[in-house]
């Protein structure tokens, strides 16, 4: 679908509140929308809600063998999905470049930051090593999606466990989770991006801009850092002109944002930990808070399933007795075979005459000049050998049938009637003789 | 979290409406720890190749937590398609499109199931008019033959038949039915009238959390 445009009144309307320092949501300049972190049952599975916007994040990993030039690290792999649902523009094939930008700043963000140690997804060196794979789905687009993508990248990966792994000498042995707990990944530090959109040539800055905010915005800065204040990746697009300051200024807030955003995220880790130990119930059900009048819970159902035995005969004994089958195939070569014969040809009419036509061009001229009589005996005899063929034909396209006119002796206009018959009759036989060879060929 | 072995009892739902802000409609829906969330567009732009002169063109994508959709995906949205199409008054809506956008949140058996619940009751949050509500149950047949309701992934790799249903609302009529595995005659029909009674459960429990939503109106 095609993105609604935005009108210019809306526009105006937005630029002119920025300019009052206002925002649509009553948030101030530098302030963030709530983030909310949910866990789902499995390991690795997380749901980041940043205002509205949402971000499913699951990670998985498999045994691959390395790189060539890297035989020793394991293989991350990043994939950030704008999900159709998100935003009605996002279609499979539209939103490429924005799809692209996206992905690449988030592998730069994660991968170059080395912010998780492959060195320790390695098993065997050169053989066998980790791959793990980071899959995010956008499931809401209200405006910054880098930033709720970030996060949720790195919180799945501090959720995940992979499975337990153990050489010795040559033996490798990969342990479920029943036999031996599953272990978490090696992060040395929690990169994340903080997004910063500039209005009007860089004179008025917003933090975390919404959707509607990002339409009417000049420029984007992203900075991505962790809490011992590292940037780790810096990127500014939409051409416009910063200062100095005002880089430094804003890497200053990204600082106190993301000390921030890790607590919050440290906090959620924890939480999720001390459930699960405890064994109490964990996984999106109970993230769906009670109190919303919108959620509903139901606990377990009972069915009565009694007398489904008895429901099921009856429908069974009013049902019509299944058609008979005839299950039995006549095989005609290796590799052909044959079931059923099939109904009567209803295209009868239609080739009596067409063999008609063809019989009297191999006859002598006499003979088409005969009355209707003849004609109707013709067929008849037609008809009689047809039912002789009708078991051996294979298949019932008229092209396929060669016929071949043999030239018979001129005849007399002066026989009898049963005279011509019999000619006729064996002239047919000549004929459908070779009809019959034809088709045996077949 | 997962049903009792043998017995004939319904994992716990759970359900939000109207969660996210850019899609029409849009559902959760869990059952134990399947979860899917179902995002509804409709009646909207459709594009000329796909329109149809009288009635909305239906169409339903499904995709998976990890890695791209395959076969299986497109084989699962056919099967939600047909049934959406059988009960959607498409031809009020013509020229248009409805799209529905089923995203995988986790899977622990069931999940057709889910998704056809999910899809059900994000068309009720768009207002989309129906002919009637459908639901999806699951039942396995084990080796003695016995009725396994709503089972768990791990029941669903013991048995030996998996059968799913979209049972209509109206006279719990039977609106889609797909089978993995064999079973007999009488075991399918034993299946569809047990999964007609927990249709029963379900449809109760759509009643309740939209009488929910809208009781403060």
């Amino acid at each position: 679908m095609k993105e609604t445009p935005l009108s210019n009144c809306e526009r105006r309307f937005l630029l002119r509140a920025i300019e009052e320092r206002k925002r649509l949501d009553g948030r101030q300049s530098y302030d963030y929308r709530n983030v909310r972190i949910s866990f789902g049952a499995d390991y690795g599975c997380c749901i980041v809600e940043l205002g509205r916007t949402r971000v499913l994040g699951q990670v998985s990993c498999e045994l691959v063998s390395p790189k060539l030039n890297r035989a020793t690290e394991g293989v991350l792999f990043f994939n950030l999905e704008l999900s159709q649902m998100a935003a009605p523009a996002f279609e499979p094939g539209r939103q490429s470049e924005l799809l692209v930008k996206l992905n690449r700043l988030l592998e730069r963000c994660l991968r170059n930051s080395k912010c998780i140690d492959t060195e320790s997804l390695c098993v065997v060196a050169g053989v066998k090593v980790w791959q793990i794979r980071v899959d995010l789905h956008l499931l809401n687009h209200d405006g910054n999606i880098i930033d709720a993508a970030s996060i949720a990248a790195i919180v799945a990966l501090c959720h995940f466990r992979r499975p337990d792994v153990s050489v010795q000498g040559e033996e490798v042995t990969l342990y479920t989770p029943e036999e031996r707990d599953p272990v978490p990944l090696s992060i040395h530090h929690m990169p994340i991006c903080v997004s910063f959109a500039f209005f009007q040539q860089g004179t008025y800055l917003l933090v975390d801009p919404s959707e509607r905010e990002e339409r009417v915005m000049d420029g984007l800065l992203v900075i991505a850092m962790n809490k011992h204040r590292e940037i780790c990746t810096i990127q500014s697009s939409g051409g416009i002109m910063l200062l100095k300051d005002q880089v430094l200024r804003c890497s200053k807030i990204t600082g106190v944002k993301v000390a921030e955003i890790t607590e919050l995220i440290q906090k959620a880790l924890e939480n999720d930990r001390k459930v699960r130990k405890e064994g109490g119930k964990f996984g999106f059900a109970e993230s769906i808070p009670n109190q919303k009048i919108s959620a509903f819970k139901m606990e377990r159902a009972p069915v009565d399933t009694n007398d489904v035995e008895e429901q099921a005969e009856e429908i069974i004994t009013k049902a019509d007795p299944p058609s008979e089958v005839f299950a039995k195939p006549i095989v005609r070569t290796p590799g052909t075979a044959q079931i059923g014969e099939g109904m009567e040809n209803s295209w009868g009419d239609l080739e009596e005459s067409e063999r008609e036509e063809e019989e009297e061009d191999n006859s002598d001229d006499a003979i088409t000049s005969s009355g209707q009589k003849m004609e109707t005996e013709e067929i008849n005899v037609v008809s009689k050998t047809k039912k002789e063929d009708d078991t051996i034909i294979l298949s019932d396209s008229e092209e396929e049938e060669v016929v071949i006119l043999e030239p018979e002796e001129p005849r007399k206009k002066t026989r009898t009637l049963t005279n011509a018959k019999q000619e006729n009759s064996s002239s047919k036989k000549t004929f459908n003789k070779k009809r019959k060879k034809k088709r045996a060929t077949h | 979290m997962g049903s009792e072995p043998g017995g004939c009892v319904l994992r716990p739902f759970s359900c939000e409406l109207g969660l996210l802000g850019r899609p029409d409609g849009s559902a959760t829906f869990l059952q134990g720890d399947t979860s899917v969330l179902a995002g509804l567009y409709g009646p909207a732009e459709v594009k000329v190749s796909k329109e149809m002169y009288d009635k909305a063109t239906v169409e339903v994508l499904l995709k998976p937590k990890v890695g791209l959709p395959g076969v299986f995906e497109k084989n699962r949205e056919q099967l939600i398609r047909k049934t959406c199409e059988a009960v959607i008054l498409g031809t009020l809506h013509p020229r248009t499109s409805i799209t529905i956008v089923l995203q995988v949140i986790s899977d622990a058996g069931s999940l057709l199931a889910c998704c056809l619940n999910a899809a059900c009751m994000g068309l009720m949050d768009a207002g989309l008019p129906m002919k009637s509500l459908f639901c999806g149950v699951t039942c396995a047949l084990d080796a003695a033959g016995a009725i396994i309701l709503d089972p768990t992934a791990k029941q669903e790799k013991e048995v030996r038949a998996v059968l799913t249903f979209a049972i209509s609302s109206v006279e719990r009529r039977v609106l889609m039915s797909t089978t993995k595995g064999t079973c007999s005659v009488e075991e399918l029909q034993r299946c569809i009238a047990a999964a007609q009674r927990a249709a029963g459960a379900i449809f109760q429990f759509y009643r309740d959390s939209v009488r929910r939503k809208y009781s403060k109106t």
